[in-house]
């Protein structure tokens, strides 16, 4: 009976992994696929004559006809980059006022960051447009980097703050007796004890920023030379002729440094967006 | 010594010699304002980029803002609640907060009942195959929703994807008697879009509500489960009588934050439904932007409909702020 039990239980998770994990496959398998073997009456699952080709069209930038992906592959890191910088930066000072002082508006603050991390994108997106417009950072880069580092901010103090908060005091107010000045204090003593939760909200600011479709959409318009990755394949893909093996190669090449991400820290991830969400 | 020195000198020259920042930090001191510096940066983040353009935004929604009145052309004037009425009287707009509300309805409970099962078989399984389930569903999760929307467009695709290609050699009684040999399902009509959409959504999403679950239940003392084992409780009832009320406060969060998803899916619809060709398959979020940004571009009726929306999620949060503030999550 038990062994019955454990057969099933064992049986249910290969399939609910097989099931989770066929569409990825398929994207894979798509992209090393020559044309005749995606559009064969007989599709297979794995491709029976594998190939680069679609890679190489798609590094080459002939099959998007805008460049190579390398380009936009510079572009959305060179943006995600900078939103985890300034983000975690500012998301650390604020994290440090909320966890370690008592000051007048504090708990409204941090109700307004609740509020405001639940205001959806597309009612915003009309007026930063606007503005935007108005101060020539639409179809630059930098824009996107004001916009991202901003919407990463009410998760990443609402994280931080738990790190800081596990800190002990006693430890910053030892070295404080002995002389360290308050920054020397930050530095040596809060910075390195808060790392790990900084590698959490710069995690989820380079996500963010990575997977940000909305406001990249709306603000880079024809600029092809600054798409950032989803808006490359946007445009691959709406340009038509339904090229699948060009458009699964960067569709893969997109997504690889998520899933290496996600891979390495899959147990701070999820610790740290569940304390985001509610203190644990 | 140097402190000293300061009070005989001129305010200048105490810049020069490199006392101010010593005043600044007594100042600062006195006056408590250490926290407010340590705020001000991400505040003024928050406040320029996400509250100011919702001010914008309601602003817009009382006016004929639109491309003559950004290019001055043409005066912007008020218009008192004219765009809200225009709203409220285009059948468009009722389909799309129709089909909003539909798919939200649907797709919340069966994503945080399938996250839920999952979370739950994930805690029973042994190390290796629970390793092997939760790195499948990582993997499924860390698709950037553009690729994910990109990739089931394919699956779904009438021209060689492999969902038509397997329906058609399925017995009719098991798949009905539609052709599914080229079927096409993003255009066919709304129906059969928001089908593919609920998978996607539910693919995409279930694996956050699993391990959220996950790490519920890793906080649950195993006694209670023995003492249940013991006293012969069923799996149901063991869920209903200790799992669900333990673990009530991470699905109220998992619900509030799922329906707000579902609510504001823009990525997923955009691609199904081949943004703009389908007006009958646009949610709130498409008809939206097609009233803002689709030529000729409203930016007021945008606006109205943008101010609409924030109130209709404002419920939510307020819920979330509630569940927030009663765990103690502010102190």
């Amino acid at each position: 009976m038990k062994k019955v039990k454990a057969v099933s239980l064992n049986g249910t998770a290969v399939i609910v992994a097989l099931i989770t994990l066929f569409p990825v496959l398929w994207m894979i398998s798509t992209a090393f696929k020559p044309s005749q073997e995606i559009y064969s009456q007989t599709p297979d699952l794995w491709p029976q004559h594998p190939t680069f080709g679609n890679f190489s069209t798609v590094i080459g930038g002939q099959a998007s006809g805008i460049g190579t992906v390398f380009l936009f592959f510079r572009n959305s890191i060179a943006v995600a980059l900078a939103t985890v910088l300034i983000a975690s930066l500012l998301s650390l000072l604020a994290a440090v006022a909320v966890a370690r002082f008592r000051f007048r508006f504090r708990a409204s603050f941090l109700i307004m960051l609740l509020i405001v991390q639940m205001i959806p994108g597309q009612a915003l997106i009309i007026a930063l447009f606007l503005d935007f417009a108005g101060l020539n950072l639409i179809q630059n880069l930098l824009g996107l980097v004001v916009v991202y580092s901003a919407q990463a901010l009410p998760v990443s103090i609402w994280m931080l703050r738990n790190f800081v908060a596990t800190v002990p005091k006693e430890l910053e107010e030892a070295a404080a007796i002995d002389g360290a000045s308050a920054p020397r204090v930050f530095w040596r003593i809060l910075f390195p004890l808060v790392a790990p939760g900084l590698v959490a909200t710069s995690i989820f600011a380079f996500i963010t920023a990575y997977n940000e479709f909305i406001v990249a959409l709306t603000f880079l318009g024809q600029s092809h030379s600054l798409y950032t990755l989803p808006i490359y394949v946007t445009y691959f893909f709406g340009r038509g002729g339904a090229e699948w093996g060009p458009i699964m190669a960067a569709s893969t090449l997109y997504t690889i440094p998520v899933m290496i991400f996600f891979l390495v820290v899959r147990r701070r991830l999820v610790g740290g967006l569940v304390a985001g969400a509610v203190k644990g | 010594m140097e402190r000293q020195a300061g009070l005989f000198l001129p305010d200048r020259a105490i810049g020069r010699t490199g006392l101010a920042p010593a005043r600044l930090a007594a100042f600062v001191r006195r006056h408590r304002l250490a926290p407010y510096l340590l705020l001000a940066p991400a505040l003024a983040g928050i406040g320029l980029v996400l509250l100011w353009p919702l001010a914008q935004v309601v602003v817009y929604s009382f006016q004929n803002y639109g491309l003559p009145q950004v290019t001055g052309a043409e005066p912007t004037q008020w218009v008192g609640l004219a765009n809200f009425t225009q709203t409220f009287t285009d059948p468009e707009f009722w389909l799309s907060l129709r089909i909003t509300v539909l798919f939200a309805l649907i797709a919340v409970p069966l994503t945080l009942v399938v996250g839920t099962l999952v979370g739950l078989l994930l805690n029973r399984l042994g190390p290796k195959m629970a390793a092997f389930v939760s790195t499948s569903a990582l993997l499924a999760w860390s698709v950037p929703p553009v690729a994910a929307s990109v990739l089931f467009y394919w699956l779904f695709n009438p021209d060689g994807g492999l969902v038509d290609w397997t329906l058609a050699r399925m017995p009719h009684w098991l798949v009905g008697n539609t052709d599914w040999a080229g079927f096409n399902w993003t255009t066919s009509d709304a129906l059969h879009a928001y089908t593919v959409l609920l998978i996607l959504v539910v693919w995409q999403a279930f694996p956050f509500i699993a391990v959220a679950v996950l790490a519920g239940l890793k906080t649950v003392p195993a006694e209670l489960y023995e003492a249940a084992r013991v006293d012969g409780a069923g799996p149901v009832s063991v869920f209903r009588r200790i799992t669900y009320p333990l673990l009530k406060p991470i699905f109220l969060v998992l619900l509030l934050f799922s329906v707000i998803w579902d609510f504001n899916i823009f990525t997923q619809t955009y691609f199904i439904t081949g943004f703009p060709g389908n007006r009958d398959e646009f949610n709130l979020s498409l008809y939206i932007y097609d009233k803002a940004f689709q030529f000729p571009p409203s930016y007021s009726l945008g606006g109205a409909l943008a101010l609409i929306f924030t109130l209709i999620l404002l419920v939510v949060t307020v819920g979330y702020v509630r569940a927030a503030i009663r765990q103690g999550a502010l102190t």
